[in-house]
């Protein structure tokens, strides 16, 4: 079965199910203070050095959760409203138009609810953020800049370095969204000059249900889970250990094969690109030329709808996606599309092939071979909606 | 054979996909989103289009082992059903959402989509049998939907599956809980799926803004009442009109009609209701056309009375002279010709009169 759809969750690895399988039969809370809580305290401690050293980042600075939502919603409230909190007139947060649903909506709430002012990076054609833009949009009352690290539907990288560094030089905290980059691209925390990083677990091997916030310790957070104080007191709530053990190990595995995973990726990607390219010549390639995630390609095809491919792949065994998931089921036009001055239609003609870790040369294959009569079927169908 | 199931979400879908599951077609089944901005649960027995609706439908195409998928239509439906509702009423007529719905969306989009698709038919859990390309209403007389399916052209027909009508709903509900779908019993929607709070004057209200007028009585031309807004009345309708002065000799009063150009609801006597000609354009046919002048039966509105009558059809209008009389039939309701329990073809009432003197 083709799957093209690994940045919507990739398959988990088997390192990492067995490490969770055994975590699971192993008894212990994390925080009780006999034998068994040692143990499983131990495990939890030493997943988080793990995954600490991936990632370039200290053991205290690994805060964990439920998943990427949680994480971004963390750090995005948490530290507005520990920054508001500090210094009522710091009220503005600065983040690109292209984020993930878990931080725009997290902004449109603290729009709507508790009095935050947004400024929005504009990307250009490419989905990329200027860092100019971000030098010209920070003030005196900006309390945080969030932007990610790689865009979740056309691949975009950010220079998240550079925007960090911009921002430190206003004294104002970074967050990224780092949950497709973790693993792709090199990531490390130190380096990248961020504040706090969102990563999760199932989009790079790991087991789904468990994510972490990269904070760094001198960047205050008001937490949103109030409880037993786990986690310096940032997010309460029993420690799930064989989530913190599937994660870590799968998030070292992931990183450890970046340096050849990434171009054999780029490699299979470049091939279907410019496969589809010779069968359907008006083919749109959105996102930017280089600066992309190795696996994902993200292609509009004019006249078509996005869910009559998708309908029509799925049929043929073929799954990839027309964006990013959504409760309804209904495709929305791409907000990141959009973003990138693209029309409605054409954000709406859309597929996303993502690839990853169990990405083959057949898979690729399966697509140029079923790709020429399902965009001609789906232009016809194209005519009645 | 390949055929695409919609599916509300309600249990006579999901029991017509599982129908044609056991046919041996090659089923996938499509929840129609019809709202731009669904509410997230359903509330009492209205709608079909809320997100808990679309999972429910999701959920049955999963125990069916069928591939699903919710294709968002809510443009269309706005444009060709919800507009054209609102303009029905502010021309003073009563619009039935439903056929438009049928004739539009169902049997013309998605339909259309669907062929494009490669599928060749649309199976739909409506209450009506079609046999040889005869739509015919369904066993259950109570649940029987030939009605609003009556502005099918043979074309579409030709496209469409209705797997229920040789069965009546209490048959299809436990056909549902033995199969193990949940929506077994679910409660059957009613009234207008884009109206949530099942408000039709309020919803009419909003949207052409409410402009109080008079209340006039038919026979004495007295200004009897005042209305808030002369759309959202029925003809037909008794209660809630809140007249202040008596009819002379005591008896009710129904609306009339409704004159949108004056802002005017005008009421009368019951007797005033009733009519023996009904005048109706737009014709369309399910078969091909009867003849120029044909006796047959007709129906008036959804679940209304079915009367004999004798049909003239010339220069794209039907006139249906009934034998005997009707009360309440009103412009914009469909008129349904029917052939036993045939249905021949459907027409817009346009207008309705008493042709003969009363005896």
């Amino acid at each position: 079965m083709p799957y093209l759809d690994h940045a919507a969750t990739t398959p988990m690895r088997s390192e990492a199910i067995a490490a969770v399988t055994t975590a699971m039969a192993q008894l212990g809370n994390p925080s009780s203070l006999h034998g068994s809580g040692r143990h499983a305290r131990r495990r939890v401690e030493e997943s988080r050095e793990r995954l600490a050293a991936a990632l370039g980042a200290r053991p205290s600075e690994v805060i964990f959760t439920s998943g990427g939502t949680e994480a971004d919603n963390l750090a995005v409230k948490g530290i507005f409203w520990a920054r508001r909190g500090a210094d009522p007139t710091k009220r503005r947060i600065v983040a690109s138009t292209v984020e993930h649903h878990a931080v725009l909506d997290a902004l449109d709430w603290l729009a709507a609810h508790e009095g935050a002012e947004i400024t929005w990076l504009e990307v250009d054609a490419t989905g990329l953020v200027a860092p100019e833009s971000l030098r010209r949009a920070l003030g005196d009352d900006t309390a945080l800049v969030t932007v990610m690290w790689a865009n979740n539907e056309v691949g975009t990288l950010e220079p998240v370095r550079e925007l960090a560094a911009i921002a430190r030089e206003h004294g104002v905290p970074l967050h990224t969204d780092a949950v497709q980059a973790v693993g792709a691209v090199p990531v490390d925390f130190a380096a990248s000059g961020a504040d706090a990083l969102t990563l999760t677990g199932h989009k790079l091997g790991g087991p789904p249900g468990v994510g972490a916030l990269l904070l760094r310790r001198d960047v205050a957070v008001v937490p949103l889970l109030h409880g037993g104080g786990q986690e310096r007191d940032v997010r309460s709530g029993t420690l799930d250990g064989p989530g913190a053990v599937g994660l870590a190990l799968a998030t070292d595995i992931a990183v450890a094969h970046q340096p050849d995973e990434a171009p054999r990726l780029a490699a299979l990607r470049d091939r279907l690109v410019d496969g589809v390219r010779r069968i359907v010549p008006d083919v749109i390639v959105n996102g930017h030329p280089t600066r992309h995630l190795p696996g994902i390609a993200h292609l509009s095809f004019p006249g078509c709808e996005g869910d009559s491919l998708l309908m029509l792949l799925d049929a043929r065994g073929i799954e990839c996606s027309t964006g990013s998931a959504c409760s309804a089921g209904v495709a929305q036009p791409s907000h990141v599309l959009l973003a990138t001055g693209a029309e409605a239609a054409c954000a709406r003609s859309s597929l996303r092939f993502s690839l990853g870790h169990t990405s083959t040369d057949e898979d690729v294959d399966a697509v140029l071979d079923e790709i020429g009569p399902v965009v001609e079927r789906a232009r016809r169908a194209g005519l009645f909606v | 054979m390949k055929v695409l199931a919609a599916m509300s979400g309600g249990v006579d879908s999901a029991v017509a996909a599982a129908r044609a599951v056991d046919a041996g077609y090659d089923v996938t089944g499509v929840h129609l989103a019809l709202s731009a901005a669904p509410s997230t649960l359903r509330h009492g027995a209205r709608g079909c289009c809320t997100v808990e609706d679309a999972n429910d439908a999701r959920r049955a195409a999963d125990v069916l082992g069928i591939p699903f998928y919710v294709w968002d239509l809510a443009e269309r439906f706005r444009e060709d059903v919800i507009d054209d509702f609102v303009a029905e009423y502010a021309a003073g007529r009563t619009p039935n959402p439903c056929l438009r719905c049928n004739e539009k969306i169902k049997f013309a989009a998605v339909l259309d989509r669907a062929l494009a698709l490669g599928f060749d038919a649309v199976v739909t859990g409506h209450h009506a049998r079609l046999e040889g390309g005869r739509l015919r209403r369904s066993v259950d007389a109570a649940k029987d939907q030939s009605y609003v399916l009556a502005v099918l052209t043979p074309g579409q027909l030709a496209g469409a599956m209705f797997p229920l009508g040789d069965s009546t709903k209490a048959q299809v509900r436990s056909e549902a809980a033995d199969r193990g779908l949940a929506v077994a019993e679910k409660p059957d929607s009613h009234d207008i799926c884009f109206i949530a709070d099942g408000d039709t004057r309020g919803f009419l209200s909003r949207q052409l803004g409410a402009t109080a007028g008079p209340i006039v009585d038919a026979v004495t031309g007295d200004t009897v009442g005042e209305h808030g807004g002369s759309f959202g009345f029925t003809v037909g309708q008794r209660r809630g009109l809140r007249l202040q002065r008596p009819a002379p000799g005591g008896e009710p009063r129904y609306v009339l009609s409704i004159q949108p150009k004056t802002n005017t609801v005008v009421v009368g006597p019951g007797e005033l209701l009733d009519a023996d000609e009904v005048t109706a354009d737009r014709p369309l046919w399910t078969v091909s056309r009867p003849g120029d002048r044909f006796d047959c039966l007709v129906q008036l509105r959804a679940h209304g009375m079915v009367t004999p009558a004798t049909v003239s059809v010339a220069d794209g209008a039907v006139t249906a002279r009934l034998h005997g009389t009707q009360r309440g039939v009103a412009a914009g309701q469909a008129l349904v010709m029917y052939d036993g329990d045939t249905v021949l073809g459907s027409a817009t009432i346009a207008s309705a009169r008493r042709a003969t003197v009363r005896s």
